[in-house]
């Protein structure tokens, strides 16, 4: 679930000049998370610290001369750049007073932005298309500029993606009606023209959004018809030669409900992978006024937050550090929000909430992504310390450890962090770590924290949708252990992998398994059963001396050559060994929609499906036998969940039964059983009835005019 | 203490019939009840309630009002006669007709020289109260309409009388109409109905209060003949209006069954200016309240719904006690039903009929608290109207199941029953000796070859039995010169001792076979309302209307040492305090220690060898011993073995075979029976 806090006001917006272009013309991060430049349409530059809703700093631009794009700060020399008069680059520092006096340099071509990334060198865009570091630019600044673009193409947005050490410009253009992406890449420098696709009639994109996850770009970008489509860039550049306008592939991702009114503006950012703020389009319950944030989920396709904006809405929103910066009406507001990471589990309501988790989002929005990392760190660090003396890893620390540290140290510190994280902290950290950790030891094969992987667990903040990938990094370590404490733990496991899973069990040989480590109450709970079996058939008869003779009768009309003996003590024992069948017990309480599992069940092999079928059996024959009565055990699958899927392999295997030779035994010996236990209820259906004709004559107290009782007196 | 077959027999259709008026007797302390039926009954209410006399009905005899002058007891009603009651004997003393019409309202005045009745056809006549009778004196000024309701000044020189729409004001020397005063009828659409001021009450400051049926109590001033103040009490009528001896508090009965009262009060502290305020409202009755009346420490009241309540006044009793608690009566206070224990016949008493019923048999045991099997049901064998007018007095089977006696105020009849399977004949034994007459109590011998009738006198008439018919034997005449009527009797089971107890409490024992009295039981303070003689030791066993208990020795003419103890270290107060008399006293042949009694509630056997309760062991302990086991019980078993299984008892006999006879008639069977109530808007309906 998505919130929006309560917002403030950082600023005024100036007087409005032209209409569609306002007041503001660009919000950017400043030197710290909690700075940001507010570059001013008129002629101003000021920077905001935004917690305490006061500027810190403040630089205009003689009259006459006009900012053509939004100043940006450089955090490798601590400097501000902004571009004047189209041509001018301006760069001062913090304690510069006077705009003009600060360095300045005249370039050669007309400056679209200047494009800044955390911890990298400012990318200069120039209007003809062309890409200039802009170290490089001002060591000579009258240097040619190439033209990139044809004549009558138009850059319509442009930003700075950077991950890995690398940066990549994308920036959109429009040459009559047709909509293309460039795609910048350094070192080696490459440009990728992408034809934007999309259906016919559909106007140009009006806002767009870029976002780094892993290793692709996800591109988001709104068109006035309300429809959010998504793009996938590679980051590294994959094909050889830039000659060429590729097609850019997307996907339609979200579609916002359009009131009746036509919509002129709006503006969409992404905030985390399954979040987008957009402005400028109507709240579906609100009817026609469109005057609302609202923050989409685009997983679920569900409204998950919304906030009235007063005044009018320009098109424009900037997200930076877990806040959502949007000028409406005559003033800039800061509206802090908060994007819990959406699980269906979460949506369903199987996963714990916490009212405040994820008080950092996750969101990779372009330009601060690499700040962010660092200054919460700080913050983190800052606060740990202040708690206790002794400094704990905090989780970005614990993160980039996990990265490179070895096996031990890795398990070491995670418990360590367990120990000492705050509960509602290690809610979120869980998921973090896990994830760390499970991409680690996929990529590095000698790298397997089973410990590290077993206190996560514990400390029951996973489940299955969080950390998708731990159950089958476990099947494929074979770490049966894990697979059980995950089972006991997720409620949310999909039917296809506790399918995989349980097929993975069935298919490892009981030898294997005997020397895997499991959960000893499970394992006591399987040696109670199956020594249940020989027990009770030692002292059974001598203890209350009752054998089930009506059962015996019931098959009676059987040929009776082999049928002679006990059914009930056919096949009795377990037919497959203690830690399977222990694991087996977990799959069977899994959670589980019938149909879902269905279908995956029928990739179980004719031999795996006998074997699990034969241990159904065992367990409900040992069931019926009252054995697990006196088993005390914390977890035991119930009888209907034997029975239930008892039903589900026959199902989904029913010819396969039918044919083969080796079922046909099976088969036979569960059908008697059934037969006499489905007699046996009859039998006590009728009993219920006469008991509760018995019940009902002792409770009538009126009995008329005239009845003989016994009273007795003491 | 062991385990008894009970027949619970619901088949008894007793209704008891509505209570029409009431009046009160300072001196005597007794409460007079006229029912609807025509019966009479008089209570005692410093005696617990006891009902000490019954005068039965008649048809068509109406009832309309009480009245008690000194302490004789008239009634008046419809049939338009005035009747004087023989309280010595229980009956009529005689009726004159007062030649006007139905009456509607008779009271006396406080000087006991004088009766007023109001007549339907105006008139208020006066009867002078003689020596031995009542003679017409004359009438006041005539009215138009009807009088429904009278009251007499203190003084006694004025009368006040309701009417139709009006209440007048008579001078009694001039018999001239003093004041007119006019009661408003309803707003609406009653107002087109006549306002019907149905009781009025005259008090010795001069203010005269009436309850009408447009639901007002009324004051008014007799000097300018003027409204005070008017109370709306309900929506629907006033119908009876009672004021105590003091003239403090008044209380109103309605048609809704509720009481309410009213006090006079100064509104201000400790000033003079008093003011009748209403103070409190009783919910007692589900049907119309057609008679109440204050009494020193109580509120009593009753209606159509046929129970008289008596409504303690706390704020006028000093000591909390039994006496102090709300008490209903609902049935009366003598056996209905008699048995014939040696062939399992009953016999129920209704007011104009006999019934004769044979129980039925089970088959089987059953483990206690648990239902046999019925294997022949119960059977009504005869219905036996009364011929003429009266109601029944007493009537009796004998243990033999062969004769069934019954008298009413002016009969006698014997009959002989014949019962062979399933023929049942009937024969009336004609030529009955003269002194036969007419019966108060009615009681066979043990063996049924003697008779005994309790007559006039505190006399008891034996007659013998045979095949031949009736014939008189001797008469028993106690000592003592008290004639007031007998209403117990009780047989030894040897045949020697006869014992007879009267409304003076007395009880006399006599020798049968000398036909002589024997000995008189000290009289004790409270009446009998149960004896019996016990079958081995002949013992007489008395319980009294104050629930103590006495065993007296009839041949060693003194109470016995069980009798003592229990005198001496007293009764339990869970026992002292239950509210309804005992009204049977049986002995066990089996176990001559066992004497089982029975009120209304609770069916109780009293083991005479085991220790008795004081006041701190647990008096109500079945369940406790329950749950014990046999050694434990001992240690902790008193005397008193009550079971409250059955509840609404009219009578519990047993029989022969150890089984125990248990006649209920549930109050809910007898609420189902009632006319409907007046319909009120509850809450959620």
């Amino acid at each position: 679930m998505a919130t929006l806090y309560e917002g403030y006001t950082l600023c005024g917006v100036g007087p409005v000049q032209n209409s569609s272009n306002i007041g503001i013309l660009g919000v950017e991060q400043g030197r710290d998370i909690d700075y940001v430049l507010v570059t001013d349409s008129s002629r101003s530059i000021t920077v905001y610290k935004v917690s305490d809703q006061k500027p810190t700093g403040s630089w205009s631009v003689k009259q006459g001369q006009i900012i053509s794009c939004p100043a940006v700060f450089n955090t490798q020399s601590q400097e501000y750049v902004v571009v004047t008069d189209d041509r001018v680059v301006r760069v001062w520092k913090e304690d510069d007073v006077n705009l003009e006096k600060a360095f300045k340099a005249t370039v050669s071509a007309d400056v679209l932005r200047v494009l800044s990334a955390t911890d990298s060198e400012p990318v200069v865009l120039f209007c003809c298309g062309a890409v200039r570091f802009l170290d490089s630019l001002l060591a000579s600044p009258q240097q040619p500029i190439e033209d990139v673009l044809t004549e009558d193409e138009i850059i319509r947005w442009s930003t700075i993606v950077k991950a890995e050490h690398q940066l990549v410009v994308l920036f959109s253009t429009e040459q009559r009606g047709e909509h293309c992406l460039y795609v910048q890449r350094f070192n080696p420098n490459t440009l990728v023209k992408h034809r934007i696709e999309t259906e016919p009639g559909l106007s140009a994109p009006i806002s767009f959004s870029a976002t780094c996850r892993g290793s692709n770009i996800h591109l988001l970008y709104l068109y006035l018809n309300g429809s959010v489509y998504e793009s996938v860039l590679p980051f590294r550049s994959s094909s050889t030669g830039a000659e060429g306008v590729q097609a850019l592939s997307c996907s339609l991702c979200l579609s916002l409900p359009l009131g009746e009114e036509k919509l002129m503006s709006g503006a969409a950012v992404v905030l985390d992978e399954a979040h987008v703020a957009v402005i400028g389009f109507p709240h579906p319950s609100a009817g026609a006024c469109k005057d609302y944030l609202c923050i989409w989920n685009t997983h679920f396709q569900t409204l998950q937050a919304s906030k009235e904006m007063a005044g009018r809405i320009y098109s424009q929103l900037w997200c930076y550090s877990g806040k959502l910066y949007v000028p409406h009406g005559k003033m800039l507001s800061v509206i802090p929000f908060d994007c819990q990471k959406s699980s269906l589990a979460a949506a369903m309501g199987k996963l714990k909430q916490t009212s405040r988790s994820e008080s950092k989002s996750r969101s990779f929005v372009t330009s601060w992504t690499c700040s962010d990392v660092t200054q919460t760190t700080e913050i983190k660090s800052r606060m740990s310390t202040r708690n206790n003396v002794k400094s704990a890893l905090t989780v970005d620390q614990l993160v980039e450890h996990i990265k490179t540290s070895a096996v031990e140290d890795v398990q070491a510190e995670v418990g360590e962090f367990i120990r000492r994280a705050p509960q509602a902290d290690l809610q979120l950290a869980a998921g973090r770590v896990a994830l760390e950790l499970v991409s680690r030891s996929q990529t590095d094969a000698n790298f397997y924290p089973q410990c590290a992987f077993l206190q996560l667990l514990e400390t029951r903040y996973l489940c299955y949708s969080v950390c998708p990938e731990l159950l089958s990094l476990a099947m494929v370590k074979k770490d049966f252990h894990l697979c059980q404490i995950a089972f006991q733990i997720f409620s949310d496991i999909p039917e296809a992998v506790t399918c995989a899973c349980l097929k993975a069990i069935l298919s490892t040989p009981d030898l294997e398994m005997e020397t895997v480590n499991l959960d000893t109450d499970s394992v006591i709970f399987m040696k109670e059963l199956t020594q249940a079996h020989s027990r009770s058939d030692e002292e059974g008869g001598q203890l209350n001396g009752f054998c089930p003779p009506a059962l015996e009768s019931d098959v009676s009309d059987t040929p009776s050559n082999k049928l002679q003996r006990d059914p009930l003590s056919l096949d009795m024992s377990c037919p497959v060994g203690l830690h399977k069948g222990a694991l087996l017990n977990e799959v069977l309480q899994t959670a589980y929609s019938d149909r879902s599992l269905l279908p995956h069940l029928k990739d179980l092999t004719v031999p795996q499906v006998i074997v699990f079928l034969q241990y159904l059996r065992f367990l409900y024959f040992k069931y019926s036998h009252d054995a697990h009565k006196q088993i005390r055990a914390l977890r035991t699958p119930s009888i209907s969940q034997i029975i239930d899927w008892v039903c589900l392999l026959l199902d989904a295997h029913f010819t396969v039964l039918a044919v083969a030779p080796e079922a046909k035994r099976l088969v036979f010996d569960l059908h008697k059983f059934v037969r006499s236990q489905v007699k046996l209820y009859a039998e006590l259906g009728k009993i219920e009835g006469s008991l509760q004709v018995l019940k009902n004559s002792k409770q009538s107290e009126d009995f008329g005019m005239y009845a003989i009782q016994v009273i007795e007196l003491f | 203490m062991g385990e008894f077959k009970v027949h619970r027999v619901r088949f008894f259709d007793y209704m008891p019939s509505g209570i029409r008026a009431l009046a009160f007797n300072q001196d005597t302390e007794r409460m007079a009840v006229a029912r609807m039926d025509g019966s009479v009954e008089v209570f005692h209410c410093s005696d617990r309630f006891f009902q000490e006399k019954i005068i039965p009905g008649r048809e068509q005899c109406g009832i309309e009002g009480l009245s008690w002058v000194g302490e004789r007891l008239f009634s008046a009603g419809l049939n338009g006669g005035i009747t004087e009651y023989d309280l010595t004997n229980q009956k009529v003393k005689y009726t004159i007709d007062a030649y006007g019409g139905p009456i509607w309202t008779i009271t006396g005045n406080q000087q006991g020289t004088h009766l007023a009745v109001g007549c339907e056809d105006g008139t208020v006549k006066l009867f002078e109260v003689n020596e031995d009778q009542i003679q017409f004196e004359r009438n006041l000024d005539r009215q138009k309409s009807r009088i429904i309701s009278l009251s007499w000044h203190p003084s006694g020189s004025k009368i006040a009388a309701g009417m139709m729409d009006m209440i007048q004001v008579f001078n009694v020397e001039t018999g001239h109409s003093i004041h007119r005063m006019l009661a408003d009828r309803g707003a609406g659409t009653s107002r087109s109905k006549e306002c019907v001021v149905w009781s009025v009450v005259y008090l010795s400051d001069g203010t005269i209060i009436t309850g009408d049926s447009v639901g007002m109590v009324k004051l008014w001033d007799d000097q300018t003949g003027t409204l005070i103040k008017s109370h709306n009490v309900t929506k629907c009528d006033v119908l009876a209006l009672s004021v105590s001896q003091n003239e403090d508090s008044l209380v109103a009965g309605t048609s809704e069954g509720i009481v309410v009262q009213f006090q006079f009060v100064s509104m201000v502290l400790e000033k003079d200016d008093k003011e009748w305020v209403r103070t409190r409202t009783f919910r007692n009755h589900t049907h119309d309240i057609r008679a109440v009346a204050e009494i020193t420490t109580a509120v009593v009241s009753g209606g159509m719904d046929a129970q008289l309540v008596v409504r303690p006044l706390l704020d006028k009793i000093e000591v909390r006690s039994a006496a102090s608690a709300l008490r209903k009566i609902h049935f009366p206070h003598r056996r209905l039903v008699s048995c014939a224990r040696k062939s399992g016949l009953m016999l129920f008493q209704y007011p104009g009929h006999l019934e004769l019923w044979r129980l039925g048999e089970s088959e089987g045991k059953g483990t206690p608290g648990s239902s046999l099997f019925v294997k022949r049901n119960p059977e009504k064998l005869l219905q036996l109207k009364v011929k003429g007018e009266d109601h029944i007095r007493c009537s009796a089977v004998s243990p033999c199941g062969g004769w069934i006696v019954y008298s009413t105020a002016s009969t006698l009849r014997l009959y002989r029953l014949h019962c062979d399977n399933n023929n049942i004949s009937i024969t009336k034994i004609s030529k009955l000796p003269k002194v036969l007459s007419s019966a108060n109590q009615l009681c066979f011998s043990s063996d049924s070859s003697h008779l005994f009738s309790a007559s006039a006198q505190s006399s008891v008439h034996i007659a013998s039995l045979s095949q031949s018919g009736c014939k008189f034997v001797g008469t028993l005449k106690p000592k003592s010169g008290s004639h007031q009527a007998i209403h117990l009797l009780a047989a030894s089971e040897d045949g020697k001792w006869l014992a007879s107890a009267n409304s003076d409490h007395e009880v006399h024992i006599y020798n049968l076979q000398t036909q002589k009295a024997h000995c008189t039981v000290p009289v004790y303070s409270s009446a009998v309302t149960a004896m019996g003689i016990h079958p081995a030791t002949n013992c007489l066993f008395m319980m009294h209307a104050d629930q103590q208990m006495f065993e007296y020795s009839i041949e060693q003419k003194q109470y016995t040492d069980w009798s003592r103890t229990v005198q001496r270290k007293g009764l339990h107060r869970f026992w002292v305090e239950r509210d309804t008399p005992c009204l049977n006293v049986m002995f066990n042949p089996q176990n001559p220690s066992h004497v089982i009694l029975h009120d209304m509630y609770m069916l109780c056997i009293i083991d005479q060898s085991l220790p008795l309760p004081d006041d701190k062991t647990q008096f109500y302990n079945q369940l406790t011993l329950k749950s014990l086991t046999e050694e434990q019980r001992k240690s902790q078993s008193h005397a008193f073995k009550v079971c409250k299984t059955f509840k609404d008892i009219l009578c519990v006999e047993l029989m022969p075979d150890q089984s125990l006879v248990v006649v209920e008639r549930p109050l809910e069977d007898i609420a189902t029976q009632l006319p409907a109530p007046i319909k009120q808007k509850k809450f959620a309906t």
